[in-house]
């Protein structure tokens, strides 16, 4: 099954009189339980196309479908409704709420999503747990380290049981011990929910998990 | 989870921004809240005075009647006072009905002399009680044929003491004057200065007789228990040439005042309250700029507009709890305490229709505080719409991108 299907996709950004190319006609496609890396220099595009895949912004022009379905002329709140059950989001600063505890960072989409108080509690602790940060679920994320709230963050983004991962340098303010352990809960998630995974890297580290390594430079792929 | 706890905490980053900014709406409300009590206790003070003093709830006098003119003249005078008086006495809403003849005159001590208003009344009538805290001396009776009552602010100033005598003049029915030695018997005060340094008390009989009114007064004074049931009491009285006018026709000037003075404070909370919101409105917009990726996040992770705004409103709705809570509880306790002792203004200067005490006792409502809390409340809120809708326009990518 495609998760997601983008046909000939531009995403031009246009500050002031300068148009920049983010994009230049991609077309791509990707099918469910794959492991990916989008890989390239900084400003060939990964992020750009990471953020097109995730509803997060719209293209110039081109078609984006995910899971079967047309974002293109979706409103705001209709990009949100899909990615609240579809996508889930790492980003590569650790981005929890500081409010909020890791055990509350990971119920949130749950809560977002209407699950009873039951179902909350009983996934946002299966999924601590196969973060391994069970002992850490009521710190704060000002009481974690880099690699914990980085766990916390792709616990939050499995909570409601995505199609998809998409997740920007993940490991890019890791150091290699952390980087790798995070991958590895990844890889396992990967394997033993089915879950996509789509990465935006240019660490190695990462990209030897891949299996499927998609390269992109200036806007195009340059190899698949 | 929700959104009042998430909201709690996020005040809770910036403690003394948050509190500062709840402080401002606090004293607003609190000054507010004084402000009104102090207009209405003013109103209410002044309302009671005037009519406890100077107009009762009706007076009953002949149609000819002029009660600027203070005309002793038979043609203007209502015949067998007394019988009228005690007739409608007998009506059920009625306290007191008394008898008051009012001339004018002048009171001269040696080489000194002052304006008054000469009122013969009955000693016994409840509705004279208010002359009847004294300074010094006694109050009238009856059948005194050479002693008047004095207000401690004239016996002040012509410096006259119980026991001393005074001259007094007095346009008299015929158009002529007379003049009379009378002796100080007591000094009231009614705690109104501007009323009390303008008038002289006689036993009614003595006044009549002293103006050659004979057997006339000036009006009838009716005190009612409940001042709602003028109308139907005025109503209730019958009599020929007679001419009765009620509280709200003789103090146009008063009731004028007090409704007015409650779209007077209405507009003043409009703009207090809109200072104190601006406030609100600015912590608001810092954290929508401070917190951008993170409402990035949450739109991130499916949260929709309306739930941004939520977060805020919900954020607004709690600072605006805590300030006004805060100012209500200062701006209730002030009133109260001030309420109970007083403002001294002394003397402000101010006679004829309105009547002030020398002291103000702030005066709160129910009515009044509750508005304003819900008005402050409302307002807060209204205001916080602004920055909460712009939280919720941000698109993710951009709220993203701003962090890195």
């Amino acid at each position: 099954m495609e998760v997601a299907k983008l046909t000939d996709v531009t995403r031009i950004y246009k500050i002031g009189e300068v148009e920049t190319r983010a994009l230049n006609g991609i077309s791509l496609t990707i099918q469910d339980g794959e492991f990916t890396s989008l890989v390239g220099p900084s400003g060939s595009g990964k992020t750009t196309l990471l953020q097109l895949i995730g509803c997060l912004d719209q293209p110039t022009s081109g078609r984006v479908v995910i899971v079967g379905k047309e974002t293109t002329n979706l409103s705001r709140n209709q990009r949100a409704d899909l990615r609240k059950g579809t996508i889930g989001f790492v980003f590569q600063f650790f981005a929890l709420i500081p409010t909020l505890t890791a055990y509350e960072n990971v119920e949130m989409p749950l809560l977002l999503n209407g699950k009873s108080a039951s179902e909350r509690k009983q996934r946002v602790m299966e999924l601590l747990e196969a973060v391994d940060m069970t002992d850490r679920a009521h710190h704060r994320p000002d009481q974690l380290s880099g690699g914990q709230q980085q766990r916390v963050a792709v616990a939050r983004a499995l909570a409601p049981a995505p199609k998809m991962i998409l997740a920007d340098e993940p490991t890019a303010n890791l150091d290699t011990e952390n980087g790798e352990q995070v991958m590895e809960i990844m890889k396992r998630l990967n394997k033993e929910t089915d879950t996509t995974f789509v990465f935006a890297t240019h660490d190695p580290r990462v990209i030897k998990y891949a299996t499927r390594v998609v390269t992109l430079r200036d806007g195009v792929i340059e190899k698949d | 989870m929700n959104y009042l706890k998430m909201a709690y905490r996020n005040l809770g980053r910036h403690r003394r921004r948050s509190m500062l900014s709840a402080l401002a709406l606090g004293l607003g409300t609190a000054l507010l809240m004084f402000i009104a009590a102090f207009f209405q206790g003013e109103m209410r003070g002044s309302m009671e005075t005037t009519l406890r003093l100077n107009t009762g709830h009706l007076q009953v006098s002949n149609t000819e009647y002029d009660p600027d003119k203070l005309s002793v003249a038979w043609e203007y005078l209502i015949e067998k006072p007394d019988q009228a008086a005690a007739k409608i006495e007998t009506l059920e809403p009625v306290r007191a009905a008394t008898p008051r003849l009012v001339a004018s005159g002048i009171v001269s001590v040696r080489d000194e002399s002052a304006g008054v208003q000469i009122m013969g009344i009955d000693p016994a009538s409840p509705a004279n009680e208010p002359y009847q805290t004294l300074v010094d001396g006694e109050f009238l009776t009856a059948d005194d044929r050479s002693g008047v009552l004095i207000g401690y602010p004239l016996a002040e100033s012509l410096n006259l003491k119980v026991g001393d005598s005074l001259q007094l003049l007095v346009n008299t029915s015929d158009g002529d004057v007379d003049e009379q030695q009378f002796t100080v018997r007591g000094i009231f005060t009614t705690g109104t200065s501007a009323y009390d340094k303008g008038v002289v008390f006689l036993p009614l009989a003595k006044a009549q007789s002293f103006s050659g009114a004979e057997n006339r007064a000036s009006y009838i004074f009716v005190l009612l228990h409940d001042r709602e049931q003028a109308e139907a009491v005025a109503s209730a009285i019958q009599g020929q040439n007679l001419r009765i006018r009620t509280w709200t026709e003789m103090n146009e000037l008063l009731v004028l005042v007090n409704d007015f003075s409650n779209a007077y404070l209405t507009f003043i909370n409009l703009i207090v309250l809109g200072v104190t919101a601006t406030v609100i409105v600015n912590t608001l917009l810092m954290s929508v700029f401070e917190r951008t990726r993170e409402i990035g996040i949450l739109t991130a992770i499916g949260m929709k507009g309306r739930q941004v705004i939520a977060l805020f409103l919900a954020e607004a709705a709690l600072l605006g709890m805590a300030g006004i809570a805060f100012g209500a509880a200062v701006g209730w306790a002030v009133s109260a305490y001030l309420g109970r002792v007083g403002v001294y203004f002394g003397d402000l200067g101010i006679s004829g229709e309105m009547l002030l005490e020398d002291r103000i006792y702030p005066y709160l409502t129910l009515e009044s505080a509750i508005n304003l809390i819900v008005t402050a409340f409302v307002i807060t809120l209204l205001a916080s719409l602004y920055p909460a809708r712009m939280a919720s326009r941000m698109e993710p990518v951009e709220a993203l991108h701003s962090a890195q």
